[in-house]
């Protein structure tokens, strides 16, 4: 009955505990929700702010975006405004959101209108939701607001709906994760009559925007989205509740989705249309590319492409993965059934047919494949422009590689002219087939050395060359037979496909040699790096392998105790590095610099060593050129190349804490037995000391000799010097840790009596005042070590104090503590000294006739401390001093009333 | 049949020097005398020599002290008292519990020893025989057969469990009762462990017996190891 089982399941537990604890941690987040602009989510977001206001909490508005709109500006009035930072674009200063002078001012609550907005470059984030996340993070509570059209998953359906696409998106896992979501609604109707009386625009943009944006379609479509997103939410919460209750449910991984994403751009809606559909079977889901053979020719920016659609895919809460296989169909079923995976989503082509690789074949083959699999097709929005996403690095391409390109296809000029002057002498020993052959050959050899375009521009300039110089009539274009169209033909498709096939072979090879590299240097650097023995090394070996394999300056920055970064050990070359964006990098344990989200106009990337444990540090890397870091199998080998030495710093931290133990251990042995042999050697000649000189004094006084008495100071001075051995040694114990307490319940009546009776000698010259009240409570401690307290305590008051002098005890309770006095009536002690007699080897006066070894109070404070409690001395008035200590009362232990 | 001040005593202790004084200071004292510097020579002494006591070392360097008073205590009752270092108290508790008499922290003087060994030797003399079944030291007087105490001739009331500890006290005067012991005897095996029944009816017992309570004269307090009774 393990499915009707009302228990929550322990995973559920945990994420929920986890859940809960995050979010005792991090701040609040608030959402004003709207259909579209002008419902009145800056209003209401002003209101609730005062509202808050009035409450007493501490708000400060970051941004509020008024629009020039004057009920809203009234709003403002009486709220703190946070500065806007100016920040430069372009010639031009745009005031933006000041995140650090937010995080420093630390309101309670925090106003951030427009979650959606995209910052300007130069800003830490790229994206204002960014430095929201980091406000939450820092435990600032936020307000901020959201349109339905900036919803990352709905952007296209509101793109399609309106015809306008916003670019300013928020991750729906941002929306969802938000603590509250507040719906601002008002009806398409009200919103064109505010819109035409310029509440929304100013009057000039108003009639514009009217004809564009605020069609009464639009805005019932978009009111609609807005309102069920919000229902969803509810209903999310709802289920949320309920499964706290108990889970009716069991999570079952079948219903679990797995998204392909191919090497087309329409595929990012695929996974929205998935992310959508995982929400509402409330399942995780999976995304994976496979990278075939044939995908690895793809044009950089298009790879980059489809990395970006898998991290959009991981943004919205995916499993993500990149397989390289030979077969995509067999890769994706592959992993389906190793993880489980019930239900396949794949994108369908819309025209089919007029591309050259059909992919139904793909969706068709896994249907085929897999019966028990649920496929599902999403169909593909081709028509939509696509995204221009890598205008910046398509330059520095072109820069690098055009001197190569003419090259190559100079050589393939020049070798189809060889040939020509080769063959031109045998022309009448060898038939023209046979230099159709040689030709073919030249094409191969192309292929092969200059790949695919030199390639084809040698199959059809073969095809000219042996038209001009071989085939009668020569030296002209003409053709005297028609056959040799054919031959022509022949010979250029030939040459066309074996140059096609050779330079694939040659590519591949390429890739494979690449592959192979990386392997190699990434095996490589995990070897060498497993024999480092020190950070020194490990940094040593990073750089050089960075340097060999990214030709980049590297440094590895390493954290001091107190989690701020240390300044690199250098060796030669380090780059510039900002310490604020690599502390940044560290605390957040996110990557930083250039093409991540952070900072990326930064010259230098910067990575987290993430190790098993925690972050061990940060990796700044300068590469020679910064595009070596875009391709995206380099980055993964630069993430990888993080991990390894991450891992290696963590080896060596533990390796030194086993170490370190290792020696405390082994010095804590050395000191246990000095000390057992110290007590025993020096304890046992004292006694018998003591025992001989007073055996020899009681002879001497039996027979009546002068020297008896001599004989009674050696046992007093031996019985000294065993006190003085006995706290030196308690003193070295206590201090070494080596004291177990032997903790029971006491009475402090009882200890004290003890305490007085070992004392009766030296407190007979003394009156004593005892102050124990008969309820005193039974305390825990270790009662021999009590009465040495109390002991040590009376004998400095009987010491130093006149023959005559009273002394007493006080005991009584405060605050779940005992608090036990011992005080004299004599001359107090010197002023400012209270805390300096508590030393080791202190003595009230310097050299005195006082017998002592000074270390009677460090011993008694000792003991105190290791019961948890204090001790303090101070004099009292009118005279006199008192040396007080307090122990930790624990609750009293029961006991059963006896029956009679 | 050894006299109250004559009789065999076997030291076992492993320093020649502290055997040296206590067996001066005994045989001055008209004890005859036999050491024994290790725990397998001090068995085979114990054996062949049948002391009438034993003055034992705890700190031994073949062995077990307490191993060795259980030993002898499979096949005589002989007294043992043993020596111990100061601060060592769960050793001189596990010797107490084992079975030995007393104790003597080093260093210790030589009246104090010959103290011991008299006290220990007497209260051995005087087992077998009947108990008195009236104790009384200061102004208490307790008649044991009749559960009635008297201070100063006044009745005093005591609850069952209160005369029942204040009677196992009695009935072994001047020896040190472990924590243990007397929580077994009084409350039962169970309550071993439940050292703070036994503080609190002390604690009543001496508001009722003793003259000053925080300074008591008769029911002695052993920090750390247990309580002893003592009549005069």
């Amino acid at each position: 009955m393990a499915a009707n089982d009302p228990r929550p399941n322990p995973d559920e537990l945990l994420e929920r505990v986890q859940r809960d604890e995050q979010q005792a941690r991090r701040g609040k987040l608030k959402i004003l929700f709207g259909a579209s602009p002008g419902v009145g989510k800056t209003y209401a977001m002003l209101n609730e702010a005062r509202r808050l206001r009035a409450q007493g909490l501490d708000v400060v508005v970051g941004v509020a975006e008024t629009h020039g709109r004057s009920e809203t500006a009234t709003l403002l009035e009486g709220l703190e405004l946070l500065p806007r930072k100016p920040v430069e674009h372009r010639g031009t200063f745009l005031q933006e959101f000041d995140l650090d002078a937010a995080l420093k001012r630390r309101p309670a609550v925090l106003l951030v209108d427009e979650l959606a907005h995209s910052n300007a470059a130069g800003c830490r984030h790229p994206k204002r939701w960014q430095d929201v996340e980091e406000l939450l993070a820092a435990g600032i509570d936020v307000l901020s607001t959201v349109n339905v059209q900036h919803i990352e998953s709905l952007n296209d359906i509101v793109g399609g709906i309106t015809g306008i696409r916003v670019w300013e998106t928020v991750p729906d896992r941002i929306f969802a994760e938000a603590d509250e979501i507040m719906l601002v609604d008002i009806t398409p109707d009200d919103l064109l009559v505010r819109l035409r009386e310029g509440k929304v625009y100013l009057p000039d943009q108003a009639e514009r925007a009217i004809q564009n944006f605020f069609r009464k379609g639009n805005l019932i479509a978009l009111r609609e989205l807005a309102l069920r997103q919000a229902a969803d939410r509810v209903d999310e919460q709802m289920r949320a509740l309920r499964s706290v209750g108990a889970p009716e449910r069991v999570w079952q991984t079948g219903d679990t989705l797995l998204v392909c994403i191919g090497p087309n751009d329409a595929d990012e809606k695929v996974v929205r249309t998935a992310a959508r559909l995982a929400a509402k079977l409330d399942s995780a889901w999976h995304a994976i590319y496979v990278e075939t053979p044939a995908l690895q020719r793809l044009p950089e920016a298009q790879r980059r492409s489809i990395l970006k659609t898998l991290k959009l895919a991981q943004d919205m809460g995916a499993v993500t993965a990149t397989l390289a296989e030979q077969d995509a169909v067999d890769a994706v079923l592959d992993y389906a059934r190793r993880n489980n995976l019930g239900r396949i989503v794949a994108g369908r082509s819309t025209h089919a047919r007029s591309r050259w690789f059909p992919r139904e074949t793909f969706n068709r083959r896994l249907g085929a494949l897999a019966p028990d699999i649920d496929l599902i097709s999403v169909a593909r929005d081709e028509d939509r422009p696509r995204r221009a996403t890598v205008e910046a690095t398509e330059p520095v391409r072109v820069e690098s590689f055009r001197g190569e390109r003419i090259r190559a296809y100079v050589y393939a000029l020049l070798t189809c002219a060889g040939i020509a002057a080769g063959a031109t002498p045998l022309v009448d020993r060898l038939d023209l087939a046979n230099i159709v052959m040689l030709f073919l050959a030249g094409v191969v050899f192309v292929a092969f050395r200059f790949g695919r375009g030199p390639a084809v521009f040698a199959a059809i300039l073969n095809v000219a060359v042996f038209d001009f110089f071989f085939v009668p009539p020569r030296f002209t274009f003409a053709v005297s037979d028609v056959q040799y169209l054919l031959t022509f033909a022949v010979m250029l498709v030939v040459g066309l496909v074996t140059g096609h096939l050779t330079a694939g072979l040659r590519y591949q090879a390429r890739v494979a040699r690449y592959r192979e590299e990386r392997a190699r240097s990434l095996s490589e650097m995990a070897r060498s790096l497993s024999s480092a023995l020190v950070e020194e090394q490990v940094v040593e070996i990073s750089d050089k392998f960075l340097e060999a394999s990214f030709r980049a300056k590297a440094a590895i920055l390493l954290p001091d105790l107190n989690d701020t970064l240390q300044p690199p050990i250098t060796h030669g070359g380090t780059p510039a590095y900002d310490v604020a964006i690599a502390q940044w990098c560290y605390d957040k344990n996110e990557p930083a610099g250039s093409g991540t989200d952070t900072l990326p106009a930064s010259p230098q990337l910067y990575l987290p060593l993430k190790a098993p444990m925690r972050v061990r540090g940060v990796l700044v890397v300068e590469p020679a050129n910064p595009r070596l870091l875009m391709i995206p199998e380099q980055s993964r080998l630069l993430e990888t190349f993080a991990a390894l030495i991450a891992i290696a710093l963590e080896r060596i931290h533990f390796v030194s804490i086993a170490q370190e133990t290792l020696i405390r251990m082994e010095s804590e042995r050395l000191r246990n037995s000095l000390l057992a042999t110290l007590s025993h050697d020096l304890r046992t000649p004292l006694t018998a000391l003591v025992g001989l000189a007073e055996t020899l004094s009681l002879d001497l006084a039996a027979a009546e000799s002068t020297h008896a008495d001599k004989a009674g100071v050696i046992r007093e001075q031996a019985l000294r010097t065993s006190r003085l051995v006995n706290d030196l040694l308690e003193m070295a114990k206590l201090q070494a840790g080596e004291i177990t307490l032997r903790k029971d319940w006491q009475s402090l009546e009882e200890i004290v009596g003890s305490a007085l009776k070992s004392l009766d000698p030296v407190m007979s010259e003394h009156p004593l005042k005892l102050d124990l009240p008969a309820d005193l409570p039974l305390v825990k401690c270790d009662a021999v070590l009590m009465e040495r307290v109390l002991v040590n305590l009376l004998e400095n008051a009987a010491k130093y104090t006149e023959p005559g002098t009273t002394i007493g005890i006080h005991a009584g309770t405060t605050d779940a503590r005992v608090r036990v006095e011992v005080w004299d009536a004599g001359a107090g002690l010197p002023p400012g000294q209270e805390r300096a007699i508590f030393e080791k080897f202190a003595r009230g006066k310097k050299e005195s006739a006082i017998p002592g070894t000074g270390l009677g109070l460090a011993i008694c404070e000792a003991i105190v401390q290791a019961h948890g409690g204090r001790i303090w001395a101070e004099n009292r008035t009118p005279q006199g001093a008192r040396f007080v200590f307090t122990l930790p009362l624990d609750a009293q232990p029961t006991i059963e009333t006896e029956t009679h | 049949m050894a006299t109250e001040t004559h009789g065999t005593l076997l030291i076992v202790e492993d320093e020649k020097a502290i055997r040296r004084f206590v067996r001066q200071a005994l045989e001055t004292e008209g004890y005859r005398v036999f050491e024994a510097e290790n725990l397998q020579r001090a068995l085979i002494e114990a054996g062949t020599r049948k002391p009438d006591m034993v003055i034992l070392d705890l700190g031994l360097p073949d062995g077990d002290g307490t191993d060795f008073i259980r030993e002898l205590r499979a096949w005589s009752g002989m007294p043992i008292v043993v020596l111990s270092a100061r601060a060592e108290e769960h050793d001189k508790v596990a010797a107490l519990d084992a079975g030995a008499d007393d104790y003597l922290s080093k260093p210790f003087g030589v009246s104090e020893l010959l103290a011991r060994v008299r006290a220990a030797l007497r209260r051995h003399a005087r087992t077998g025989e009947a108990l008195d079944s009236t104790v009384q030291f200061g102004a208490v007087i307790v008649d044991l057969a009749n559960r009635r105490v008297t201070k100063s001739g006044e009745e005093i009331h005591l609850t069952q469990i209160e005369f029942r500890l204040l009677a196992v006290l009695l009935s072994h005067p001047g020896k040190v009762l472990t924590h243990r012991h007397l929580l077994r005897e009084v409350w039962g095996p169970p309550y071993v462990e439940h050292s703070h029944y036994l503080r609190i009816y002390m604690g009543h017992l001496r508001q009722k017996i003793e003259d000053n309570p925080a300074r008591p004269q008769h029911l002695i307090t052993e920090t750390g190891i247990g309580y002893r009774f003592v009549q005069g």
